[in-house]
């Protein structure tokens, strides 16, 4: 039935298979259709919510981030498709071309990238402006589950762990100087998911998690009483206040405040078009960072409940990919994605409900923004099309 | 290691990552799931309180205070609508040098100074952060117009309507209604401001301040629904609570009584002072004081007022010299004298002295005015003609008693008068413990003497009071020993003119005063006002009304004389005490006894035609 039941070791996986049923040539037999739902309905409630909040935020066009949002909506799903009938192993012989291209275009943004609120870290388009590092993530996952498994029988188990996260923190610490903390600490994450899911010792992690703790008091603890504070102020404040909010009233702990309050208000129910705290602009940045904080005020626990219930079916059927995968690299791209995704998501909603820190990482498909809208379906593509493959090698099996 | 990617990845040490994976992915969507459930579900009624305490401010709407009327319902203060200036703090440049440019052109449009401005700033700060701060009241239209003009340029400047307080006839009755002005952070602590927040107004002075309770109104409250900027969002008026407006203040004072004394007394062009009141129940029918001033200057003053209005400790227009003021009374106070040595039994009405123009203390002379020899006198006669010696001779005989002083003092000199304003002033009644004192502390370079209390005897030497004071004391002869509270506050009516409340001010006091030393003593002050060579008959010879008076002419150091009048009237039952002071005046007949005949024809409405410069001596 298919070509790839044939192939031989070595020999290179088919980029564009050719197949005989429409369902089968676009690749939507074999596509997991629980994950594409719950990617749509995230989106789709996204969309919804935006055109209902937000009407009244750009004077005279209420429906300008909607419209926006449904552009990046359409768009993205069309790139998921794409992605699912491409063979995701391809990106395993470009993973150097792929590193590369990461590398540059995050360094790029310090040249021509358009300054915001300080920090430089998008390119301005015609119509859009475009974050690399927000494709950032899935390409540094592609990449670096390549160079895991091609590293695989190189050198001690040290030298491969310290090689990956050397590989790993290189991007992120370009991101960290653009500066974007949060998308930074992503790529963090995913260096690390990858490498736990490449089978990198626990010891490692371990030493890994022991030095992360250093380093964390480092930056917050002994760095700042030295007098060479390595975060800029308002990163510090943003990362602490939500330890103690009543204390930052007027600062960061204002927004995170706000967006409890918003949150509880909504109560089981929601209250609709009274919502006040994220319609009267006292939830900041409700369409991007604090968007769960407006889903929980108009339509209340229900609301956010029905999105959590979304991202733990997403993350569910993401880990399950991992062990259906025909190969090690599917499996490795698959659990970076997957937990950067989870990351993602319980630092934005922890952020919303006031038990996480503000560190600007938007919440995957809910968020307003093309660049993190269209990286987050085509991530979602790659995890289709590993499903995929695993279909068709015929060697897949099914773990629940 | 187990990866090799050619096939899948073997089964137990991935699965076992999987499933670890998967768990940590549980327990943080559990986190989640009862952080959201203990939001929303378990506190969501506080967070939904918050929410609405959050969305809506209150504004408060200012009640007008009531309008200050006199006798007769004629409008002395109301209120006219005007334009106040305000400014948001939070608003301004955040860039120093522009927010100091944009302080310095707002001060050059108020005509304040760049210092002022902040001063200003910061003073309104410290009783209310964060509220927008009035820097001038009552600014012309013109300036709104040019700096609704120029908006771009002033940045977080506003204008808000607020009431000020308006004085239909300027100088009227100035002294009396007072001011009004922001409470300030003392006055908060005290149990009758403790409903008021900062900023607030209240009286300041005169009835504005002794009645402010009946004329400060309750504001208004209007809920209206803001957004995180604090700026109201359209259609977002929610609960309205319409002010309680305070209620009219009605004086005892007769505006066309008033107008009389004060155009007298502005005629003379002298400071000076006078007071009309009814001695049966204390009523004032008119006080005043000059020089005066426009009390509508007080809102918001310019330099050259404030150095006319506060700094000038001679003129002194704000001093209401009728009840603040403190000056020998000449001659007016021979009535105290009088009663003191009657009811002493040191003489009789009918006692005979021989005046022969002076007398001989020791070492020192006292003479009458002038060293006239009036011969033999009793007391009519004396007080008719003034003799001094006479009266010399009584302060006299009572030097070593204390009589002199108590009857002083039963009659209201140098006591408090119970005045139902804020503004009363020190006075002084010399006696023998305060001159001894003084001496034992070595403030004086002698004892009590005779000297001292025969100056008293004529309303020399020492004493300080004021017309009020006087008033009260005339009151009681004429009343026959009552002293009356005296008082300017009428009654409280609301809006519509229904009364509310009336005033009651019983009497202080009565003393005893005998019906007959009464009589021989109005008799002597009714000869002296309007019979033959009595010194006040040039004036009040051809007055139609009868009545008692006296001339007063105080002798003061650094100063020309002082002129005083005192009349009761009408003969020989009198309603009403009438006293004028003018400061440097020369004789009581002079300058004084006009302003009081000003003010008796008005309240009698007669068109007297009395000789208008005083002749006669005293």
């Amino acid at each position: 039935m298919n070509t790839y039941a044939t192939r031989t070791r070595n020999s290179r996986p088919e980029p564009f298979a050719v197949h005989v049923g429409l369902g089968e040539r676009l690749g939507l037999a074999h596509m997991d259709w629980p994950l594409t739902i719950a990617a749509v309905a995230l989106i789709a409630f996204s969309v919804f919510t935006l055109g209902q909040a937000t009407q009244n935020d750009v004077p005279g066009d209420p429906n300008y981030f909607l419209e926006r949002q449904t552009i990046y909506a359409l768009l993205g799903i069309v790139g998921m498709f794409v992605l699912t009938r491409i063979d995701y192993s391809r990106f395993r012989e470009l993973r150097v071309g792929i590193y590369t291209f990461l590398c540059t275009t995050v360094t790029l943004v310090f040249f021509f990238g358009f300054a915001a609120r300080g920090s430089r870290r998008a390119f301005e388009l015609p119509f859009f402006s475009f974050q690399p590092s927000e494709l950032g993530k899935l390409l540094l996952v592609l990449a670096l589950a390549g160079f895991v498994i091609d590293g695989a029988r190189r050198g001690s188990e040290v030298q491969r762990t310290v090689r990956y996260l050397c590989l790993g923190l290189a991007p992120a610490g370009l991101v960290f100087l653009q500066p974007d903390l949060g998308t930074s600490l992503v790529y963090v994450v995913a260096t690390l998911a990858v490498m736990y899911f490449g089978g990198v010792p626990w010891t490692h992690f371990a030493v890994i998690g022991g030095a992360l703790v250093a380093l964390i008091a480092l930056v917050l603890v002994v760095a700042p009483a030295v007098g060479t504070p390595i975060l800029k102020g308002y990163q510090e404040e943003r990362l602490t206040s939500f330890l103690n909010p009543d204390e930052h009233q007027s600062g960061a702990g204002y927004q995170q405040n706000q967006s409890v309050i918003a949150t509880g208000a909504g109560q089981l129910s929601g209250r609709g078009d009274k919502a006040t705290q994220t319609r009267l602009d006292f939830v900041p940045e409700r369409h991007i960072d604090f968007i769960f904080a407006v889903i929980g005020e108009r339509y209340g626990f229900m609301g956010d409940a029905f999105v959590l219930s979304l991202y733990a079916l997403l993350f569910w059927r993401a880990l399950r990919i991992t062990t259906l995968s025909k190969n090690s690299y599917g499996t490795l791209v698959a659990g970076g994605i997957a937990v950067a995704l989870l990351f993602q998501t319980f630092v934005n909603v922890g952020m919303n409900l006031g038990i996480m820190p503000i560190t600007g990482i938007p919440l995957p498909l809910m968020s307003y923004g093309g660049s993190s809208v269209l990286a987050t379906f085509l991530a979602i593509g790659v995890l289709q099309s590993i499903n995929v493959q695993a279909h068709l090698s015929q060697k897949g099996r099914f773990a629940w | 290691m187990y990866l090799r990617n050619d096939s899948k990845p073997q089964g137990s040490r991935l699965s076992l990552r999987v499933a670890v994976a998967g768990g940590v992915g549980a327990v943080l969507f559990a986190v989640l799931f009862f952080r959201l459930w203990n939001l929303q579900v378990l506190s969501g009624d506080e967070y939904l309180a918050e929410a609405q305490n959050n969305r809506t401010r209150e504004i408060k709407v200012i009640a007008p205070r009531g309008d200050i009327l006199d006798r007769n319902g004629e409008v002395l203060v109301d209120n006219r609508a005007s334009l106040a200036l305000q400014l948001n703090t939070t608003k301004l440049p955040e860039d120093p040098a522009e927010e100091k440019a944009e302080l310095a052109r707002l001060g050059e449009l108020a005509h304040m100074s760049l210092r002022k401005v902040r001063r200003t700033i910061a003073e309104e700060e410290e009783v209310a952060a964060g509220a927008p701060v009035t820097l001038r009241r009552d600014v012309g239209f013109e300036l709104i117009a040019y700096i609704e003009e120029n908006q771009e340029e002033f940045p977080g400047v506003s204008v808000e309507r607020v009431f000020v307080r308006n004085y239909p006839d300027g100088t009227r009755a100035a002294h009396l209604v007072g001011s009004v002005g922001e409470v300030d952070k003392e006055e908060l602590k005290e149990p009758e401001f403790k409903d008021l927040e900062p900023g607030d107004e209240v009286g300041k002075g005169g009835v504005e301040y002794s009645y402010d309770k009946f004329l400060r109104g309750d504001p208004g409250h209007t809920r209206i629904q803001v957004n995180a900027l604090g700026e109201p969002t359209p259609g977002g008026q929610l609960v309205s609570e319409p002010p309680t407006p305070g209620n009219n203040l009605k004086l005892t004072i007769d505006g066309e009584v008033q107008a009389a004394g004060e155009g007298g007394l502005g005629a003379r062009g002298l400071p000076g002072a006078f007071i009309s009141m009814n001695i049966d129940n204390g009523e004032i029918l008119a006080m005043g004081s000059n020089p005066t001033f426009d009390p509508s200057e007080l809102i918001e003053p310019s330099q050259a007022q404030v150095d006319q209005l506060y700094r000038d400790p001679v003129l002194a227009p704000l001093v209401n010299r009728a009840t603040e003021g403190a000056y020998p009374t000449g001659s007016i106070f021979k009535i105290i004298t009088a009663l003191a040595a009657l009811e002493n039994g040191q003489i009789t009405p009918d006692t005979v002295v021989q005046d022969n123009g002076q007398i001989e203390v020791g070492t020192d002379t006292f003479e009458n005015a002038g060293g006239v020899a009036h011969g033999a006198v009793e007391l009519r006669r004396a007080l008719q003609v003034s003799s001094d010696v006479y009266f010399y001779l009584l302060g006299l005989d009572m030097w070593k008693t204390n009589e002199l002083q108590e009857w002083a003092h039963k009659l209201g000199i140098g006591r408090p008068a119970g005045l139902d304003l804020p503004e009363e002033g020190e006075t002084l009644l010399p006696d023998k413990q305060w001159r001894n004192q003084l001496f034992k502390e070595k403030l004086t370079d002698r004892p009590w003497s005779a000297g001292d209390n025969i100056q008293l005897a004529t309303g020399q030497g020492d004493l300080q009071t004021n017309p009020l004071q006087m008033a009260l004391a005339y009151a009681a002869l004429g009343n026959g020993g009552t002293i009356p509270t005296p008082h300017v506050g009428l009654e409280v009516e609301d809006a519509a003119g229904r009364v509310l409340k009336e005033f009651k001010f019983k009497p202080q006091r009565k003393i005893h005063i005998d019906p007959g030393f009464r009589t021989a003593i109005l008799e002597g002050l009714h000869a002296a006002a309007q019979e033959g060579d009595g010194t006040a008959a040039g004036v009040f010879g051809g007055f139609p009304i009868e009545i008692a008076g006296k001339t007063g002419t105080a002798e003061r150091d650094d100063h020309a004389d002082q002129s005083w009048f005192a009349a009761l009237s009408p003969y020989p039952n009198p309603r009403i005490v009438t006293i004028a002071t003018v400061e440097e005046g020369g004789f009581g007949a002079e300058s004084a006894a006009p302003v009081v005949l000003d003010i008796l024809e008005a309240i009698y409405d007669k068109q007297a035609s009395a000789v208008s410069s005083g002749g006669g001596a005293e």
